[in-house]
């Protein structure tokens, strides 16, 4: 009895080793920090994270930062991160410079860092960067109100993000520049400012600060004919000052994002455009490589464009766009 | 053992009042002369600057910022702070839109709960001064946080939109003199003057400004302070729910991201207006005329078409510049 | 129009002269006054008499429990033991807002005044006048000329000379702040006015019209208690003096019997008094 007991609990020791090893061995953990956990956006890049880790038999941890520009908390995270078993961090970073520190002493330590939406500063800080490439999102958007605009004088007021921001010029400059404007290139910092775009405010991303922006500009240019905005919550703004001023059946406006608000603002017609980033697909692409590199030792590398759409109600000729449904299949936020 | 004592004189009619006495009124007319001055400046660069159509869309940008600053004011007055008033602006927002989008609720009923909400956050903010006699700065630096989560966690981080006509009627407008004026402007300076006159013309007017300016004194006469400082808190509550309808009626959506710059613009309408940080001087109109300096600056410099950043600047400048000419006045004074 | 409280219709003179042997009645009186901080006793059994229509003065070393004594006296601390009388009924206070209630208005040595507020606004600070009718019923609107006006009659009796009620006392020199907290305390009080410390701050000029001031007060008829540690000015002004040591009464001068070297050595200890005199 005794013989058949202890034979019975050393098998059932080595199907427990023999199930428990390759666990150990094998399972990689990513660590995913996003700027804030309830954005829309990053709500979203966490689920596709979540989704493909599944699918790869990799274990997921997730944190963030407290607000947009929390690096503190996101180095917090990073830290425990490392310590909890991660080889892989994958980061959308609030603070481009202020991180780098940080993710040098993770990279030291032999773990793999990819930055998500939002590159550091210097670039190369971290082994890659997948994210949109916000000036092509711009270039896109400025075809299309090129298009649409016809032989209508170009008279563009800009609604941009803050002084100094990256992303902010990226997609303005690339509006300017699909509107075949004179525009900086697209490592430049400064925005662009040819004679065509008569007024430029900043909303800081906000959308009563995009309407601020709006009505004052207004003011100084009442015949504007194209409107550009950093993003949808300026872009929901600005469209409520045009309405007022009953301007918002001759204005085009065009903006950047394809959050599921945003999509729905383009099928009422109060967006004439917009441009639609991919969350699920950065964080599906930062899994995989992730994975990769656990198992292979393999690092990617450089920029990866993560693909940027353009989404319109109504088709210009000559500028390929995805109607409102296929918009509303890939945004993210409340359905 | 008498010694000569000059046996002081009986009082006449006002002799010619000195130049130190007339000192302390240069704080209080000081934000009006810089508002003059910037519109006169405004005025000579762009010729929409002067219009009524304009003037009425600089009231319309400033009125939710304008009403958050009463309350700011209230508080300021007894040496306190809110830090949360943005914020909690934003949640009474997101509060009386999902109430009345998602969850059917009437509109006047919805907007009811989402100024209580506010008012609740007051009371907090009130109690946690009085009872557990927490500095002010530390109390709402936590509500502060602590409405933020909240209305990101009430609102699901995204903004509430389709929001009911009555909740946004407050945003819409009637003619006068030739332009349309906003019906939330209208709101916000009557509250002003209501607000004006309680502070000038009522015994618990003065006694915030006494409780600002000696609270032991106050309470040494009888007066009970911490029912003073309560009701301040509690009232200014009150008005960042306001507030928060006025915000709703404007951009005509509940957003959770609203209120975030306001926690600093309204304290810096306050100290443009004269009122004194450190308690119990300052006119309540004057947070009136440091919004509007602000956004006089904002829709005076988007006209000449120059740089936002040189309004943050300006802003700057002209905060320190308010400070100054309070300590100074108060200096020369004594 | 006096806007101050009813005073006894006696006037000042009539109720000193009126107990026999010519002693004047006592209006505010202590017996045994104890009041412990833990291991500290910083009254022992004191006991203490203001007469009608006097100037008393209160004096001794520093620890000696006077300012517990005048708190005891003016509701800011409830004495563990003893009793007080107030014209000869027996009252406990709670705050100091019950000794206000009672009659007994009290000056601090930091004066107690609103600096950026108008001399009207403190003379009435928690005593506001309200607007006749509706105005000042329903809408509790305040009467700020009525203020002034009661203000200034205040200030002029007592001859502080001042030009404007709406002056900010900040404006004003510390001989007449101190006026302003006087004359708030004289407009009110009904029985007595306690002041400590009155003329520390002040130099020679403004102390001695402190010092009028405080004799003005008295012959208006309102018994004065004046704590002070200069010598020359209880010498001045008062009529009797109240010798504090140890947490006890040790001894009650005539200023006008004894010198100021001897009242120092009685405050010090260094002089035994046998019997102390009324």
């Amino acid at each position: 009895m005794l013989l058949r007991l202890s034979s019975c609990f050393s098998a059932v020791l080595v199907l427990g080793s023999a199930l428990a090893a390759p666990a150990r061995a094998q399972v990689p953990v990513i660590g995913l920090i996003t700027k804030t956990s309830t954005n829309p956006f990053f709500v979203k890049m966490r689920e596709g994270a979540e989704a493909a880790a599944k699918v790869a038999g990799a274990r997921l941890l997730t944190g963030s930062g407290r607000s947009d520009g929390d690096n503190a908390g996101q180095v917090t995270a990073m830290e425990n991160m490392v310590a909890a078993g991660a080889r892989v961090i994958l980061i959308t970073v609030s603070d481009a410079k202020a991180i780098v520190p940080s993710i040098r002493k993770a990279r030291a330590r032999g773990v793999l860092v990819i930055a998500l939406d939002s590159p550091t500063d210097p670039m190369d800080a971290t082994d890659a960067f997948f994210g949109t490439d916000n000036y092509q999102a711009g270039i896109l958007i400025g075809r299309y109100a090129r298009a649409a605009l016809g032989a209508r004088p170009a008279r563009i007021v800009t609604l941009d993000l803050l002084p100094g921001h990256p992303v902010g010029a990226q997609r303005h400059n690339g509006f300017l520049a699909g509107m075949g404007l004179v525009a900086p290139a697209a490592t430049a910092n400064t925005l662009g400012k040819p004679d065509e775009v008569v007024c430029m405010a900043d909303s800081y991303g906000d959308q009563a600060k995009g309407q601020t922006g709006m009505e004052n500009c207004l003011q100084r240019i009442p015949d504007v004919t194209v409107v550009y905005t950093v993003n949808e919550p300026s872009a929901a703004g600005a469209a409520r000052a045009l309405k007022v001023a009953g301007k918002d059946k001759t204005v085009i406006l065009v903006t950047v994002d394809g959050g599921c608000q945003g999509v729905r603002d383009v099928a009422a017609g109060a967006i004439a455009a917009t441009a639609q980033q991919y969350p699920v697909r950065m964080a599906e692409l930062g899994v995989q490589a992730g994975v990769k590199f656990v198992k292979t030792g393999k690092k990617p590398s450089g920029y990866t464009d993560t693909g940027v759409a353009l989404i319109a109600a109504r088709s210009v000729k000559g500028v390929e766009s995805r109607d409102v449904q296929a918009g509303l299949a890939s945004c993210f936020g409340n359905k | 053992m008498a010694t000569a004592v000059p046996s002081a004189p009986a009082p006449n009619p006002p002799a010619r009042l000195t130049l130190r006495e007339r000192l302390p009124s240069i704080g209080t007319l000081g934000p009006f002369v810089a508002l003059l001055l910037a519109c006169a400046f405004f005025a000579t660069r762009h010729e929409r600057f002067l219009t009524g159509e304009n003037f009425a869309l600089v009231l319309q940008q400033v009125m939710v910022v304008g009403v958050i600053a009463i309350g700011q004011t209230l508080v300021i007055l007894t040496a306190g702070i809110d830090l949360s008033c943005g914020m909690v602006m934003a949640l009474g927002g997101v509060v009386m839109a999902r109430l009345a989008t998602s969850m059917g609720i009437p509109a006047p009923a919805a907007i009811a709960a989402g100024i209580g909400v506010t008012t609740l956050f007051g009371a907090v903010n009130g109690l946690l001064v009085t009872r557990i006699r927490l500095p002010p700065f530390i109390v709402t630096l936590g509500t502060l946080n602590i409405a933020f989560a909240a209305t990101q966690l009430y609102s699901d981080a995204q903004t509430i939109t389709e929001v009911p006509p009555v909740m946004v009627a407050l945003g819409n407008t009637f003619p006068v003199a030739g332009t349309r004026v906003v019906y939330g402007v209208v709101l916000m300076l009557v509250l002003y003057l209501l607000a004006a006159v309680i502070l000038r013309q009522t015994a618990a007017g003065r006694h915030v400004y006494a409780v600002g300016n000696n609270p032991e004194a106050t309470r040494l006469l009888g007066i009970d302070t911490s029912r003073v400082l309560l009701a301040v808190y509690t009232l200014a509550g009150a008005l960042y729910g306001v507030a928060a309808l006025l915000s709703v009626a404007r951009t005509g959506v509940g957003d959770p991201n609203a209120g975030q710059t306001e926690n600093l613009d309204a304290i810096t309408a306050v100290v443009l207006g004269g009122t004194s940080l450190f308690g119990g001087r300052g006119l309540l109109l004057g947070s009136l005329v440091g919004a509007l300096i602000v956004g006089v600056f904002r829709n005076g410099l988007t006209l000449m078409g120059v740089s936002s950043v040189y309004q943050v600047l300006v802003t700057g400048v002209l905060v320190i510049l308010a400070v100054a000419t309070d300590q100074l006045s108060r200096r020369e004074g004594r | 129009m006096d806007t101050s409280p009813e005073r006894s219709e006696a006037t000042p003179d009539a109720r000193a002269r009126a107990t026999a042997g010519g002693e004047r009645p006592v209006v505010l009186q202590a017996r045994g006054l104890v009041k412990r901080y833990g291991q500290v006793t910083a009254l022992n059994g004191t006991d203490f008499d203001l007469r009608a229509g006097e100037i008393l003065a209160v004096i001794g070393d520093n620890g000696a429990g006077k300012s517990t004594l005048i708190k005891a006296l003016s509701g800011a601390l409830i004495p563990d033991e003893g009793e007080i009388r107030l014209d000869g009924r027996v009252v406990h206070f709670r705050s100091p807002m019950d000794a206000r209630r009672a009659g007994i208005e009290t000056v601090y040595q930091d004066l107690a005044v609103a600096p950026a507020m108008s001399i009207a606004e403190n003379l009435y600070l928690g005593r506001e006048l309200r607007r006749a009718g509706v105005l000042g019923r329903v809408f509790r609107l305040l009467d700020h000329r009525r203020m002034r006006e009661g203000a200034e009659q205040h200030l002029r009796e007592l001859q502080i000379g001042v030009r404007s009620m709406t002056q900010a006392v900040e404006t004003l020199s510390g001989g007449q702040r101190q006026g302003v907290a006087v004359a708030r305390s004289a407009a009110f009080a009904r029985h007595v006015v306690i002041m400590d410390e009155p003329t520390a701050a002040l130099g020679v000029k403004e102390g001695g019209m402190v010092l009028a001031l405080i004799r003005r007060v008295r012959d208006r008829g309102l018994p004065v208690v004046l704590i002070s540690h200069n010598m020359p000015h209880v010498f001045e002004v008062a009529d009797r003096i109240h010798v504090a040591r140890l947490g006890r009464r040790v001894a009650v001068l005539d200023p006008r019997e004894v010198s100021m070297s001897d009242a120092v050595a009685v405050m010090t200890g260094a002089v035994e008094v046998e019997g102390a005199r009324r």
